[in-house]
């Protein structure tokens, strides 16, 4: 969808590398200092949205494929070190692997049915198989229903550090979410990424170069769906719950949502983007239905007149690529 | 009583026509889907929005100014199609040219936002809409007993359907119409104003899903949500049967409706999950949908 010109010089590109690294130092310290000023429940639990939001943009902005069922792998894998963490009792770095793998094996079940359809087919075939999960967990009864899964034990990561101590459990989120960020930077900074992109903007063009163009995109959806997976397995741990919330076809649209703002194809935006929408649900969480309403109304005024997103029009007005 | 592999005539003729009825919404919405995808080339996300909109204008028509159903079925398209005439004059047009997930993304807001306004204003709960008099009661068939208003709602839909049919593949405008669908440039080099034309087009489209939510009214009730879930499945239902052919919309939707009907009587569990795993079928099968005519 949204085109990065990606020059083609080397000192341009080792500009742009600089860039990168300066803002990704800025992002680190400032979620590192974030707690000082704010509820690190609140931060945690952003941190979280936006490793959603960046696994789904790695499929959004990298491969152009818009994936309406991304809640399938954060609902199912926050069940997933649910499940694992409060019943088989293992501990939390376990849980989450386990929950991160279980998300890639949906993601390459659901990924090879739907990447046989393209553009707003994709959409709808993703959209309705996340709702067939959705039933699922309604169904199944290992996740109890309504009531989900609660008082999910946290654990000591590694035997050593104990997560039921929140400061602790902060660095730990933050940890994990600044190493998927940088493998997810590098996977689009790679030669894998550089055909990714190519399918993105002339798939046959790919294709007649001889790449397999449905194995690449087979790969990235079930990359996007581990990431998303781990997220919402950390998820699990940090609310001590999983839930239908996680599962519902909501879920996904806000993946969307958070990336359009923050900026579709730029590697910080969607962690722009969940941050603001994160906050705006927070602030709005007490008058009910209005969130839906604003939420909406971001989609539009986004699609409309804003489309290059915060971060996009950030790196627009700098011209550099963030 | 007539018992069918340890089934009641009644239960499954009864499941049966319950089937039919989700069957015959799911034509009367993917078969606006089909229309509106045809010439604006968007999957309109505020489908499922809209149909709730239809059902609750009956309600306010009733409850507000005292006009009965028969006339509602009229007025609720006609207000949503403006409605939908105005979201398009206003917002979609603006996409023109851009990629068509825009689109997608600009009527999903749309839908969070009349869904929104409604639950502020309604709740979750559902509001009650009485069965026209004329249409209360019944006939015992027999093997089943067919409630009057149930019988009119399939009747109906497929009179709906059928002359939708008939006025795209075999009429002069269905001629202009399919015309602009394959070349809007040419079409409009020939004196047609292809941009009202795209405009009415969306008008209907999300009319017939009015028309939808006032059938449904008096069946499932009035809430803001019914269309949310609904429309997921309908998606699936497109997906199956492949937006390109008009008529396999109508059977398509007919078809998964009944199916649907008969899950519930041998397999309930399966009843709200069958629709996708039929589309995972087709879709290993026959990528590009039962009727579908590219991939």
């Amino acid at each position: 969808m949204a085109a990065v010109a990606h020059s083609p010089s080397a000192a341009r590109d080792a500009s742009h590398r600089r860039d990168e690294m300066i803002a990704f130092a800025i992002m680190a310290i400032l979620l590192a200092i974030a707690p000082l000023f704010a509820y690190p429940v609140f931060l945690m639990q952003a941190i979280c949205f936006a490793l959603y939001a960046c696994a789904f943009n790695l499929l959004l902005g990298y491969v152009g494929l818009l994936s309406f069922g991304h809640a399938m792998f954060m609902g199912s894998a926050s069940y997933f070190s649910a499940h694992i963490a409060k019943v088989w009792g293992w501990p939390p770095e376990l849980a989450i692997i386990a929950a991160t793998l279980g998300a890639a094996a949906i993601g390459v079940v659901t990924g090879a049915l739907s990447i046989r359809r393209q553009g707003i087919y994709f959409a709808m075939v993703t959209l309705a198989l996340s709702q067939m999960i959705y039933f699922f967990c309604l169904q199944a009864p290992f996740t109890h229903g309504e009531d989900g899964i609660q008082g999910v034990p946290q654990g000591r990561m590694f035997g050593l550090f104990d997560l039921s101590h929140q400061m602790t459990l902060y660095f730990v989120v933050l940890g994990i979410f600044l190493l998927a960020f940088l493998f997810i930077h590098r996977i689009i900074n790679s030669p894998f990424g550089d055909v990714l992109k190519a399918i993105r903007e002339n798939e046959p063009r790919a294709i007649s170069l001889g790449y397999k163009a449905d194995q690449y995109k087979l790969a990235a959806f079930v990359l996007s769906a581990a990431l998303a997976g781990l997220a919402g397995a950390t998820k699990a741990l940090v609310s001590q719950n999983a839930s239908l919330t996680d599962v519902h076809w909501s879920m996904s649209g806000e993946a969307v949502l958070m990336v359009l703002v923050g900026g579709l194809g730029t590697i910080f935006g969607p962690v722009v983007g969940a941050f603001v929408i994160i906050a705006m649900q927070n602030y709005l969480a007490s008058y009910g239905q209005l969130v839906t309403i604003m939420q909406g109304l971001i989609f539009v005024v986004c699609v409309l007149v804003f489309r290059r997103g915060i971060v996009g029009e950030i790196a627009h007005r700098f011209n550099k690529s963030l | 009583m007539i018992q069918i592999l340890g089934i009641s005539s009644q239960a499954l003729f009864g499941q049966l026509l319950l089937g039919l009825i989700n069957g015959a919404f799911y034509a009367l919405l993917s078969l606006g889907l089909a229309v509106i995808f045809g010439m604006l080339n968007i999957v309109n996300f505020a489908h499922g929005a809209l149909y709730m909109v239809g059902a609750f204008c009956a309600y306010f028509l009733l409850n507000w100014f005292g006009i009965g159903y028969w006339p509602a079925l009229l007025i609720a398209p006609l207000v949503v199609g403006l409605f939908g005439v105005i979201i398009e004059r206003t917002m979609l047009q603006r996409l023109a040219g851009l990629d068509h997930l825009y689109g997608l993304l600009l009527t999903f807001g749309v839908a969070l936002i009349v869904q929104g306004v409604f639950q502020y204003q309604y709740g979750s709960s559902g509001l009650p809409y009485e069965i026209p008099d004329s249409l209360k009661g019944g006939r015992n068939l027999g093997f089943m007993y067919l409630p009057n208003y149930r019988a009119w709602v399939v009747i109906f839909s497929l009179v709906v359907c059928l002359a939708t049919w008939y006025v795209i593949e075999k009429t002069k405008l269905g001629a202009y119409l399919r015309a602009a669908t394959e070349n809007p440039t040419i079409v409009r080099a020939f004196g047609v104003n292809v941009p009202l034309m795209i405009t009415l087009t969306y008008g209907f489209g999300v009319a017939l899903a009015a028309l939808a939510g006032v059938l449904a009214a008096p069946i499932n009730q009035v809430r803001p949500l019914m269309g949310a879930d609904f429309i997921i499945v309908v998606f699936a239902v497109v997906v199956i049967g492949g937006m390109g052919s008009i008529m396999g919309s109508i059977l398509t939707g007919f078809l998964l409706g009944l199916i649907e009907g008969l899950t519930k009587v041998f397999y309930p569990e399966a009843s709200n999950t069958v629709v996708f795993v039929i589309m995972a079928i087709v879709l290993l099968i026959k990528p590009a949908g039962l009727f579908g005519r590219t991939a």
